[in-house]
């Protein structure tokens, strides 16, 4: 898909998830905003995937490991065909498929069950260990919080990935700046996060995460034999949504009837 | 009863024959291959064994991960690490989604001896039996650790299999192992022992001590403690009317608790748990750290007298 149609693709995926969150009465729209372009990109150009065949055990792989941005994965899923867009509606409601964090047992598309933050991406490393164990040729995506890079796990997880040089991985940091708390520099500084990552061994990039083609630029660059891949994509956090963007305020909570009116404005066309 | 092997020691043989059989099966451990004995492993199948250091939260969710490609992953450390600091992990990323992960830790129990309480898991068994869809195998001896092993594979879902350190005698006597099925292995009017693990054999031991004072015992080795066979359970409690569980655990969330569940509102009966009361074990040689805790069957054979 070229630029222009992923362009408007991101547009609606961000009213889904206003909508979502707005009807739910709860969710995580900062988050969930600031991914778009990263999530898009992965899943309408560069995953082998079949809406149809969902469980095909040649498909690629993809785990939010910032479970808690659902509701970007829920409207891309629905954009694609995974799941109807009426369940969207259904979005954290009593037995609804579509839980507050992913829950694979019950959405077609979704590979593991994420939400606890730092776990995702050590499930990643295992799906990239167990393609190269069966001689697949599967590639396996996660996007990350950069948040969830306090946790130590995520740590363990990149010195396995770099180990077992897993260069079918592809490790998006989604690096927004902001947390529940305030800022990462406020919370719990992640330092020189590009000299830590840099460090660990990866295939590097540092990119525009809202910036369509900065992604594909990253994405589609040449695999480097033996190394996984990781992109640090800079973000705006609420992307799209003037009152939403750089507000950590925004990061866990619902847009009232009104908020909800001038972000769909905002993101009309 | 002469021969003494670990269930750990018979655990790491059988992945051995297991992954020649089913090129499926792989292992991970976390730097303690040559505890848990997935060394053998590794030195059979050198090409599906990954040693994930020391990092078993990461180990945990890697064997996710793998499940989810169809593999079937064999994840060994100590209780303590595994049950207990990868708990979440366990919890959030294998039994919640329900993923094909065998979780097989060794070291449980106090029977670690000299290492100390910081090693010693007496409470694995209710961490994971409280786990919604969580299976919970506790092997009494190395026949039934390698039957187990075996079993495991054939099984599709998480499952905990809880192993020993210490070298305990193998049974003479062979019987089937088949998950969620107890084994009664002595019949007796007077009471009813349900027992796991080690304690297995010593609640055999404190059945000859008692017989010969005239009293008869039934003992049955609850293997699986998750599903547990409650109708053994209800059958053997409303025969016997006493009942009493021992397991090398604490009495709070093991196997005395899931007996517990199994009878209440159901039979009326005199009911006694064995195990750890409430705190943490200590170093010491397994022998005398299991007498310091009233695990030992002179001690257990006393405790039933004192029931009756």
């Amino acid at each position: 898909m070229n630029t222009a149609e992923l362009s408007s693709v991101c547009k609606q995926v961000r009213r889904d998830i206003i909508n979502m969150i707005a009807n739910a009465g709860s969710g995580h729209p900062g988050g969930s905003l600031s991914m778009v372009e990263l999530m898009t990109s992965v899943f309408y150009n560069h995953m082998r995937i079949d809406p149809q065949n969902p469980k095909d055990p040649n498909r690629d792989r993809f785990v939010l490991s910032k479970g808690h941005a659902a509701p970007c994965y829920y409207a891309v899923l629905a954009e694609l065909g995974f799941i109807s867009r009426d369940e969207l509606a259904n979005f954290r409601q009593l037995h609804s498929i579509l839980q507050g964090h992913p829950d694979c047992k019950k959405v077609p598309g979704v590979d593991a069950s994420t939400g606890s933050l730092g776990q995702g991406c050590s499930i990643a490393v295992g799906m990239a260990l167990g393609a190269k164990q069966l001689g697949k040729d599967t590639k396996v995506y996660t996007i990350l919080g950069d948040g969830e890079c306090q946790e130590g796990q995520i740590w363990e997880a990149f010195m396995a990935a770099n180990h077992y040089k897993l260069d079918n991985l592809t490790i998006i940091i989604d690096n927004n700046g902001l947390q529940i708390d305030g800022s990462n520099d406020e919370v719990m500084s992640l330092g020189d996060l590009p000299a830590k990552l840099r460090a660990f061994g990866f295939d590097f990039y540092e990119i525009d995460g809202n910036d369509l083609d900065d992604i594909e630029k990253a994405l589609s660059a040449p695999v480097v034999s033996g190394k996984p891949r990781c992109i640090l994509a800079h973000t705006v956090k609420g992307k799209g949504v003037s009152f939403m963007e750089n507000q950590a305020g925004w990061h866990g909570k619902a847009p009232n009837e009104e908020q909800r009116a001038q972000a769909l404005r905002e993101l009309e066309g | 009863m002469s021969e003494k092997i670990a269930t750990r020691e018979a655990y790491g043989k059988a992945l051995v024959d297991l992954g020649a059989q089913n090129d499926k099966v792989v292992v991970l451990d976390a730097d303690l291959a040559g505890a848990t004995m997935t060394k053998y492993f590794k030195a059979a199948h050198p090409d599906r064994f990954y040693d994930c250091g020391i990092a078993e939260a990461n180990m945990m969710n890697i064997a996710a991960g793998l499940s989810t490609m169809g593999l079937i992953p064999y994840c060994s450390t100590f209780a303590m690490f595994g049950a207990g600091r990868a708990y979440e992990q366990i919890r959030n990323s294998i039994a919640y989604p329900k993923f094909n992960v065998k979780i097989c830790c060794s070291h449980a129990g106090v029977s670690v001896g000299e290492d100390g309480g910081s090693h010693q898991s007496v409470e694995d068994i209710g961490l994971m039996r409280i786990i919604p869809g969580m299976t919970v195998i506790v092997p009494a001896d190395a026949n039934e650790a390698r039957k187990a092993t075996f079993a495991l594979a054939e099984f599709q879902g998480p499952v905990y299999m809880r192993l020993a350190r210490l070298a305990t005698p193998v049974f003479e006597e062979d019987y089937p192992f088949q998950i969620g099925k107890a084994n009664v292995l002595r019949e007796g009017k007077d009471a009813v022992v349900f027992a796991c693990g080690l304690m297995v054999n010593e609640a055999l031991e404190a059945a000859k001590l008692l017989a010969a004072e005239g009293i008869e015992i039934t003992v049955v080795n609850m293997h699986t403690i998750k599903p547990l066979d409650a109708e053994c359970v209800l059958k053997y409690a409303q025969q016997c009317g006493n009942v009493i569980t021992v397991e090398e655990h604490s009495v709070i969330g093991g196997l005395g608790d899931a007996v517990a569940d199994a009878l209440m509102g159901k039979v009326c009966c005199k009911f006694r748990k064995i195990g750890i009361n409430d705190q943490f074990g200590q170093s010491g040689k397994a022998a005398d750290v299991l007498r310091e805790y009233g695990l030992t069957a002179d001690q257990i054979a006393a405790q039933i007298k004192e029931t009756l």
